[in-house]
């Protein structure tokens, strides 16, 4: 071992040379699959499958701004279901009382535990087993509770991790100034738990964005047609895909914006600590 | 069992337990209305524990704690109406970030005492005025300073009318440049008569301020008397070493 096998082994090539001559040479593979993907495609094909603009104005023309809305208005209501019967959840998961920390677990587990498309199945079954039973503002109710029963156990997690992370200190605050448990949870925790679990919130309200596709499996009427229900049934008819692309932009200018601000609200709120 | 009269607090016999760890040995003491009670003692001696015995956030495992004639200690006594009457500053102040100043010292006005949101805010910016923070009635806990927020905390407390305040080490998480404001509005509480039982490191504020010195290790209360006594002429050795200790911390020798 001399030292000048040492120093040649160091001309060969520095570190930061080989880094970026690794780098390079995978930026060239890259761009020749590219290219050839590119040269082998039938693009002509492709844009009349997917994006046939002569489609994707009749799409407007058949109601797609108003599947949207019903996009929007499936997943306001379960969302909001599911906050409120999650931070129910989560308040019964905390709960002194035994019997109500079982339910609140295995209500969570179980809906957690399932496929959503197997509680949507149960739900357009559901008039079959109960004969009379008819659930209120129809489609929205059947729809809402659906959703809204599964994002409940995601949400009760959600909520119940944001209360936990609550300092003590604030409690014990508030309890010295007189204020009974209750009080105290409603004015000063859940206030505060709620802010910090405004990133994660917003990332299942993407989720359920998504999920609310899953009402088809209901059957709700025409009407009632949500963006993928009116994608898909428009681009069975005319067997093309457009329909179905635009519906699926659709949701990215939904949920993209609100994966951005799920972020920055993460970071500014790890800012903030 | 009934109060003696003057006797604002009488704890009795007070035993409490975490786990193995018997961190409060019998403890037997009295604040008179009006008196300003110190406890000292070495880390870990119990003092906080006490402090928290007072008004129930600690539970104790025996003894009695008669507030105002009121045995907090029995499990069917009406705690929350109980804890209305005693103020409680903490080393870490635990002011709600999510309020502002006004709102820290309004919302248990108005929750717990039912009183309007006019005269809460006249009583807020008043107990505001006593600490010298009026000008920060809008801004959030996260936009003052620690100095300003303990003093915050103690406005917050002083807006539920307290009888009795107690503080625990309120200064021990401080910058040493804002120690002195808030020991100043102690100090002015104290002179306006206000009963407080205070945990504290500050020696100098004890000496000057308080009516009595409680020395506290081991989780019994070693000796109690007049600051000059404990402090300038303690009986006790291990009163002694500890005065050394945080008097003197660099020549003093390891314990
Ligand atoms: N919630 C708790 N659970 C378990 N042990 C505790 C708890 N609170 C206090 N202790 C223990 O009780 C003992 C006394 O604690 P305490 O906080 O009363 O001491 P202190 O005199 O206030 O000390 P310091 O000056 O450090 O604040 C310590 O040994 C501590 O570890
Ligand atoms: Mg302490």
């Amino acid at each position: 071992m001399s030292s000048a096998t040492v120093i040649e082994e160091r001309t060969a090539l520095s570190p930061r040379r080989k880094a970026r001559r690794n780098r390079i040479l995978q930026y060239v593979v890259i761009a020749m699959l590219a290219v050839g993907a590119a040269a082998s495609a039938d693009w002509g094909q492709i844009a009349h499958v997917f994006l046939e603009p002569q489609l994707i104005r009749s799409a407007f023309a058949d109601g797609l701004l108003s599947a949207l809305v019903k996009t929007l208005e499936y997943t306001a209501g379960a969302f909001l279901i599911g906050l409120v019967a999650g931070t129910v959840l989560a308040l019964m998961r905390l709960s002194p009382i035994g019997p109500y920390r079982w339910f609140a677990m295995a209500y969570i587990e179980f809906f957690r535990g399932l496929p959503a498309v197997i509680v949507f199945i149960a739900f357009s079954l559901l008039p079959l087993a109960f004969g009379g039973l008819i659930i209120p503002f129809d489609p929205y109710g059947v729809v809402w509770l659906a959703l809204g029963i599964v994002a409940a156990a995601y949400m009760a997690e959600t909520i119940r991790a944001g209360i936990q992370a609550v300092p003590r200190g604030q409690v014990e605050a508030a309890r010295s100034l007189g204020m009974p448990a209750g009080l105290a949870m409603r004015k000063i925790v859940l206030p505060q738990a709620f802010r910090i679990i405004l990133p994660p919130l917003t990332n299942e309200l993407v989720l359920l964005v998504k999920d609310s596709s899953l009402v088809f499996i209901i059957g709700v009427s025409a009407t009632g047609n949500e963006l993928t229900g009116f994608g898909r049934e428009l681009a069975n008819t005319q067997s093309n895909l457009t329909p179905l692309v635009t519906a699926g932009l659709c949701y990215l200018i939904i949920t993209l914006p609100l994966g951005f601000l799920a972020r920055r609200l993460e970071s500014s709120s790890v800012k903030a600590r | 069992m009934a109060a003696s009269g003057t006797e604002l607090i009488e704890i009795k016999g007070l035993h409490k337990s975490f786990g193995d760890n018997h961190v409060l040995r019998d403890i037997d003491f009295a604040v008179g209305e009006g008196e300003v009670v110190c406890l000292i003692g070495p880390s870990g001696s119990g003092k906080s524990t006490l402090l928290r015995c007072v008004n129930l956030l600690e539970r104790p495992d025996g003894g009695a704690v008669i507030v105002r004639g009121e045995n907090l200690a029995d499990p069917d006594c009406h705690l929350d109406a109980a804890r209305r009457h005693v103020g409680m500053v903490f080393q870490q102040f635990n002011l709600f970030p999510h309020l502002s100043v006004l709102e820290n010292c309004t919302v248990a006005q108005k929750t717990v005492l039912g009183r309007k949101t006019a005269e809460a805010d006249r009583i807020a910016r008043a107990n505001l005025e006593r600490v010298g923070l009026t000008e920060k009635a809008a801004a959030y806990p996260a936009q003052i300073s620690g100095g300003q927020q303990q003093r915050v905390a103690i406005a917050r407390a002083l807006s539920m009318d307290p009888m009795l305040m107690l503080f625990d080490e309120p200064t021990s998480a401080l910058d040493p440049e804002l120690v002195g404001d808030v020991l100043t509005v102690m100090r002015d509480l104290a002179e306006e008569g206000m009963t407080m039982l205070v945990v504290t490191h500050e020696m100098a504020f004890a000496r000057e301020v308080a009516d009595r010195v409680v020395f506290m290790d081991g989780g019994v209360v070693v000796e109690q008397g007049t600051p000059d006594n404990v402090i300038g002429n303690p009986r006790h050795e291990r009163t002694r070493a500890f005065l050394r200790r945080v008097l003197d911390p660099t020549h003093a020798l390891p314990a």
